[in-house]
């Protein structure tokens, strides 16, 4: 019994080592986090690999600044703590430049403009999205997003549902949990006309640049005591567009510029 | 039969991320147990022999962490841990690098804490089930203590013991699901991006479910295995189970 | 750490008397459901006890989160089936799908809790009611069952706190309970503290359910303590006795 247990211990141990990561300072690699539940920015591929619009600009942006890039994923709630915490240097997962964020992190140029807007099922009767009209009634985002402090700051009598990911939302649109979601204009498109379970849902209402919560744009999250990243960054994204680089992986994705949000 | 495509191996199927998420599952529980065995008995020594104050420690470690969800525990380690070490490292040497805590690391960390706090209970239990004589002949004889520990109390305290900590061990197993949650690629993540992409629910938890449950009976066999083995000379005292 | 307290003792407190109110009524219902599901298990004709047993051993064998999300995203999965069976109001709603996963949970760890308490039921007291010619019903009724629960209060009230403390899942499937409110307070001031507050919130729930069980569980065994004074009492009557009193 004493052997066994003793060897038992002993393996196990073992086996933990490989996973032990508990690192000293870094190279010159450059680590991104992003999400990895937000397509088409940022998804899973079948093959487990992150692909996506954010993952493909940030490896552009990575060539362009001749860095040694490494990408992460993180869940949606905890990225910016962990950026924070150091654990990676630059977040590239569709973030809007708030006020409210900016207090805790630094914001490099916006890289893409988007809106907001409200997502019903297609048989849905639903015409007035007022704070008025839509009391009582079911929406669902995706928690910790500006979508989420948009409706819990302008709908405070409507049944806000906050979920931890993006298609777990969409989920519940689609099996009729939720009367209408709130979501970030692009993908929200891409998800109903692309999709086959987004087929069961189109947009509504007037989008919604409120720039408390839309504000600039998306941009790349740093911490703040890492200027010259940041200026590292917008360097090479005002280059990567300047010559036609982000156009082209533009295009790879969306029939929308963008930057200008014009067809 | 498109399910068997969903699981199927390769590029086209889910099963071979499943299988790594399960992997990591069990890592994730072998590398806990030895951490919350040793804790839990340090904790259960300093609670029977210890001075007053020890005993007041180990009694707070205890009821606190049985009384919090382990979710909970797990957040305030992942995220208060990270931060704490890079605040001492940067107090330390301003101009130090990071230090990264990964979630492999907080969840050893947290999962193994409260393991330690409810096996502390089951080894004070065992500890006071001892016969005193034993110990006293030992300390007749002249052997130091951690000797009479090593040679006396240990081989019973893990015969009695077992039962407990096996089931303690089914929590863990169990438990470990929660980390998926601060994003380690265990099987209920994996499950959740395939879930993601293919949109088929039910289909995955519901391998999760069976395959934590395989993995749960299994245990149990050789846990039962285990207990008569341990208890292989003894008589068995009351009922017939 | 005072201004977060200050700010959003409201939505914790609102949190809190969710979670309370989930727990309390599936550990109801859960103790309704597992006392016939125990008996069956215990009985003799062995038609049913395979199929409470293979429940329990799945309920006990898996994870509830794992249980959660099957329930909850699963049926969300089946939506046009459950419409036609009418059962769709039931599983839209997350608190019910919760409670639904919790009550068959907590069913599973309480029939077998309840078996261990029926099976140590002294067999002479049963067998002192078949001799007065007690129906099977009434043997349950008056001997068998309030001891069964007395012998298994301390682990029921053990299962109860687990289930307290694992109904912190249900934030992960957008209801605030404490854990909910927690994790969005988070997530807008990314202030630590509001863990803390949690963490002595749980705690002191916790720690008034382990009281408040401890008081009913001296008051249901109070005759057993009351056998162990007599001292006191032959010392009183001796004492009357002497003073020419009678006793």
């Amino acid at each position: 019994m004493n052997k066994t247990l003793r060897s038992l211990l002993l393996c196990a141990s073992l086996v933990a080592l490989p996973f032990a990561a508990v690192q000293a300072a870094e190279g010159p690699t450059l680590r991104l986090a992003t999400e990895g539940a937000y397509p088409p920015f940022n998804y899973y591929t079948a093959d487990g690999q992150l692909a996506g619009f954010d993952i493909e600009i940030g490896k552009a942006l990575c060539e362009r600044m001749q860095a040694k890039c490494s990408l992460v994923a993180q869940d949606w709630d905890g990225i910016i703590p962990a950026l924070l915490a150091r654990k990676y240097d630059v977040i590239i997962a569709s973030m809007f430049i708030t006020e409210e964020r900016r207090q805790k992190v630094a914001f490099s140029d916006p890289y893409q403009k988007s809106a907001m807007t409200f997502v019903v099922p297609k048989d849905s009767e639903l015409q007035d999205f007022s704070p008025a009209a839509m009391a009582g009634k079911t929406i669902g985002a995706q928690g910790a997003t500006t979508q989420a402090d948009y409706l819990m700051a302008r709908f405070p009598d409507s049944d806000v549902r906050l979920y931890p990911t993006q298609d777990a939302v969409n989920l519940d649109l689609v099996s009729g949990r939720l009367d209408a979601q709130v979501g970030d204009m692009i993908p929200m498109l891409d998800w109903t006309r692309k999709s086959t379970d987004g087929s069961c849902c189109r947009l509504a209402g007037e989008p919604i640049s409120d720039p408390k919560y839309v504000g600039e744009g998306v941009g790349m999250a740093l911490r703040k005591e890492d200027e010259q990243l940041r200026l590292a960054l917008n360097q090479a994204l005002a280059s990567i567009i300047a010559d036609g680089t982000y156009k082209a992986i533009n295009d790879k994705f969306f029939s929308v510029n963008l930057l200008t949000l014009e067809q | 039969m498109d399910w068997l495509t969903y699981l199927s191996f390769g590029d086209a199927g889910w099963g071979d991320e499943l299988l790594q998420g399960l992997g990591v599952t069990l890592a994730l529980a072998l590398a806990t147990l030895p951490v919350g065995l040793l804790l839990g008995l340090l904790v259960a020594a300093l609670a029977l022999f210890g001075a007053r104050p020890a005993r007041a420690l180990a009694l707070a470690f205890s009821t606190t962490l049985r009384g919090l969800p382990e979710l909970l525990t797990l957040f305030i380690i992942y995220h208060g841990v990270g931060m704490g070490l890079n605040a001492l490292l940067r107090w330390y040497n301003p101009a130090a690098g990071y230090l990264e805590l990964s979630p492999f690391i907080a969840g050893v960390l947290a999962l193994g804490l409260v393991f330690a706090a409810y096996s502390s209970e089951v080894w004070r239990g065992a500890w006071q089930a001892l016969d005193g004589g034993q110990r006293e002949a030992g300390q007749a004889m002249g052997l130091r203590r951690l000797t009479i520990f090593r040679v006396i109390e240990l081989p019973q305290l893990l015969r009695l013991a077992l039962p407990g900590l096996g089931n303690l061990w089914i929590n863990l197993l169990k438990d470990t699901a929660l980390v998926s949650v601060i994003a380690l690629s265990d099987l209920m993540r994996m499950a959740n991006i395939a879930v993601g992409t293919t949109k088929k629910p039910f289909l995955f938890f519901l391998v999760v479910c069976l395959a934590y449950w395989g993995v749960c009976l299994l245990c149990e066999c050789l846990l039962g295995r285990m207990e008569r083995r341990a208890n292989r000379g003894y008589r068995s005292g009351g009922a017939a189970a | 750490m005072m201004d977060i307290l200050m700010r959003f003792s409201g939505q914790l407190l609102a949190g809190a008397g969710l979670t309370l109110q989930l727990t309390a009524i599936a550990a109801l219902l859960a103790c309704a459901l597992a006392l016939p599901l125990a008996i069956a298990r215990c009985s003799e004709r062995g038609l049913l006890r395979w199929p409470i047993r293979l429940f329990v051993s799945f309920f006990r064998g898996t994870p509830l989160l794992a249980q959660l999300f099957l329930v909850y995203y699963g049926s969300g999965q089946f939506r046009a089936e459950l419409s036609q069976l009418g059962l769709w109001w039931f599983f839209r709603d997350p608190y019910y799908c919760a409670l639904l996963t919790f009550v068959l949970n907590s069913t599973a760890y309480q029939v077998e809790i309840l078996r261990g308490g029926l099976r140590a039921v002294p067999y002479g007291q049963i067998e002192a009611g078949v001799a007065m010619g007690l129906s099977r019903f009434n043997q349950y009724r008056t001997i068998i069952l309030p001891n069964a629960y007395r012998i298994a209060f301390p682990a029921l009230g053990n299962e109860i706190i687990l289930l307290l403390k694992g109904s912190a899942v249900v934030s992960v499937i957008t209801l605030f309970d404490v854990m909910g409110q927690t994790r969005r307070i988070f997530s807008q001031t990314f202030d630590l503290s509001v863990y803390l507050w949690a963490a002595l919130l749980y705690l002191l729930m916790t720690s008034a359910f382990v009281w408040l069980w401890h008081r009913l569980e001296l008051g249901l065994t109070r005759h057993q303590r009351a056998r162990q004074a007599p001292s006191t009492a032959t010392s009183l009557a001796s004492k009357r006795v002497s003073a020419g009193v009678s006793p």
